[in-house]
């Protein structure tokens, strides 16, 4: 039964991201990058991951398909119509070949003695979360903010950072014409006032 | 003049359409109704979410894009303008970095608890945190406490963020339809 | 027969890993590049995922109290916290990249990208 509803997932998946490539008309293809999102949430829950399945639906479902859409209503709508390309083609079939020849010495797929399994970090941070932390059951949790609590306050400041980053990109005042690259060394140079992130509320 | 973010309704690109047709959203009368209604849910689901990460799937992430979702759903059907009457872009500002200060500040406070004889203590060592420890070198009630705030300050900061990027992305759409 | 039933997962994955890649280097259109980019990081994401998963597991969260969790298999943890990071600081980038493309559509009024190639080597001469 599982694996009938991987193939499945797997197969609805294969179908969005082709018709996604076709697409023209790009709000249809941020809805698509949407669904397609909310597929592979399905998929991660059938692979036991229901943390990344959550985060997964959450943000590409949610932010991601509302950023798209943003972009898009203030670019062109519609695509330009391309052929078929030989070349991008061909270097996308020979490098999915050279993975799946990579893939043909992995362990195979929900196999318990696979090497990733047998590291002292599998059972040792699920006893160790069974012993101390016996009033929190989510491991993913425990071992997110506890163990590796390091790699999570990274985290934390790269969406700090990214932030920042949309508030300098988007935050100033709006110039009549965008710096181009050749006029990069020529750019009018602009005083500290344009490039406060609070500009926006002067509208 | 705020929903440039959305697409133009099918019949307001028709030639030949009544003007009476072409509605802004805040004036459709499902939409108006059912996201009044959703809100306040989403809201409190994303709470859920975060306070609930230790028992099921869950945590600051989800939960900081989960606020993020339902406030930027208000802001889409009732415009831009309502939604910064509601969360001021300097609130946002300070939201954001007020999530990794928050993160840090537990790891800082775990410096300084933690002195004893060798030292300080260590940095987002939660041990620190509490009073008593256990049988095997940790701190149930420490640990718990540092986790709790660790999640808040992911939480806050994530929301922030994602209701910032958002503003951003709205705010430039205004300011091109204003020229 | 074997071999498919042990990689097939795996294969699938870098199916929709080359659909993501082919369409970030074969369109032209930015946006569309940057959608194609979360095909192929969403697909990287579960071939990750798919290296933690135990035949006959569960999903990481322990069932029952005071440690007695030794008959039931858990999937592997550590891979679903290495990909929520990786999914928090992939929509990261798409925010910024997004952004980016906004100030070029504003620079160059236009985001198809031989237009922009070929209006800078116009500058460039």
């Amino acid at each position: 039964m599982n694996t009938v509803l991987v193939l499945i997932l797997f197969g609805l998946l294969l179908a969005t991201a082709v018709v996604i490539a076709r697409l023209t008309d790009l709000f249809a293809a941020a809805m698509l990058t949407g669904i397609f999102s909310l597929l592979s949430a399905g998929l991660f829950t059938l692979m036991d991951a229901v943390d990344v399945a959550f985060t997964e639906a959450a943000v590409g479902a949610g932010i991601s398909t509302i950023l798209i859409i943003g972009t898009l209503s203030m670019t062109s709508r519609r695509e330009d119509q391309q052929p078929l390309r030989l070349l991008p083609f061909v270097v996308v079939v020979l490098t999915g070949a050279v993975l799946v020849a990579g893939t043909l010495d992995m362990p195979a797929y929900g196999d318990p003695e696979a090497p990733v399994h047998q590291h002292a970090l599998y059972q040792g941070y699920l006893d160790s979360a069974a012993r101390d932390f016996d009033h929190i059951p989510n491991v993913v949790t425990v071992i997110l903010a506890s163990f590796r609590s390091y790699d999570t306050f990274g985290e934390t400041t790269v969406v700090f950072a990214a932030a920042v980053g949309v508030f300098l990109l988007l935050g100033g005042r709006r110039r009549r014409q965008g710096t181009r690259l050749s006029q990069l060394d020529t750019a009018p140079s602009r005083s500290p006032d344009d490039a406060r992130p609070g500009a926006g509320e002067e509208s | 003049m705020s929903d440039q973010l959305a697409p133009p309704p099918r019949e307001a690109t028709q030639p030949g359409v009544p003007q009476r047709m072409r509605m802004r959203m805040r004036e459709k009368l499902i939409l108006r109704v059912v996201s009044k209604a959703l809100v306040p849910f989403i809201l409190l689901f994303a709470l859920y979410v975060q306070f609930h990460g230790d028992f099921g799937p869950g945590g600051g992430f989800q939960a900081g894009v989960l606020f993020a979702a339902g406030l930027i759903l208000y802001g889409l059907i009732f415009g831009l303008s309502d939604l910064q009457a509601v969360i001021p872009l300097r609130v946002v500002e300070v939201g954001v970095a007020l999530g990794v200060l928050i993160y840090g500040g537990v790891g800082v406070a775990a410096l300084f608890l933690g002195r004893g004889r060798e030292g300080m203590g260590n940095f987002l060592d939660y041990n620190a945190l509490g009073h008593h420890v256990g049988e095997f070198g940790v701190d149930a009630h420490g640990q718990h406490l540092g986790i709790l705030l660790v999640e808040l300050g992911v939480g806050v900061t994530v929301s922030a963020g994602m209701l910032g990027i958002f503003y951003m992305f709205a705010g430039r759409g205004l300011k091109r339809g204003q020229e | 027969m074997n071999a498919l039933a042990a990689h097939g997962v795996y294969w699938l994955c870098i199916v929709l890993m080359m659909t993501g890649l082919y369409i970030v280097i074969s369109r032209d259109h930015l946006v569309k590049k940057i959608m194609g980019l979360n095909i192929f990081q969403v697909s990287v994401i579960m071939f990750y995922v798919a290296l933690g998963k135990v035949h006959g597991g569960t999903a990481p969260i322990l069932i029952g109290t005071g440690g007695d969790h030794g008959e039931v298999i858990y999937s592997n943890p550590l891979p679903h916290v290495l990909m929520l990071t990786a999914i928090v600081v992939g929509v990261a980038t798409t925010a910024l990249g997004l952004a980016l493309v906004v100030r070029i559509q504003e620079a160059y009024g236009t985001v198809e990208e031989d237009e922009i190639v070929r209006m800078d080597r116009e500058d460039a001469l």
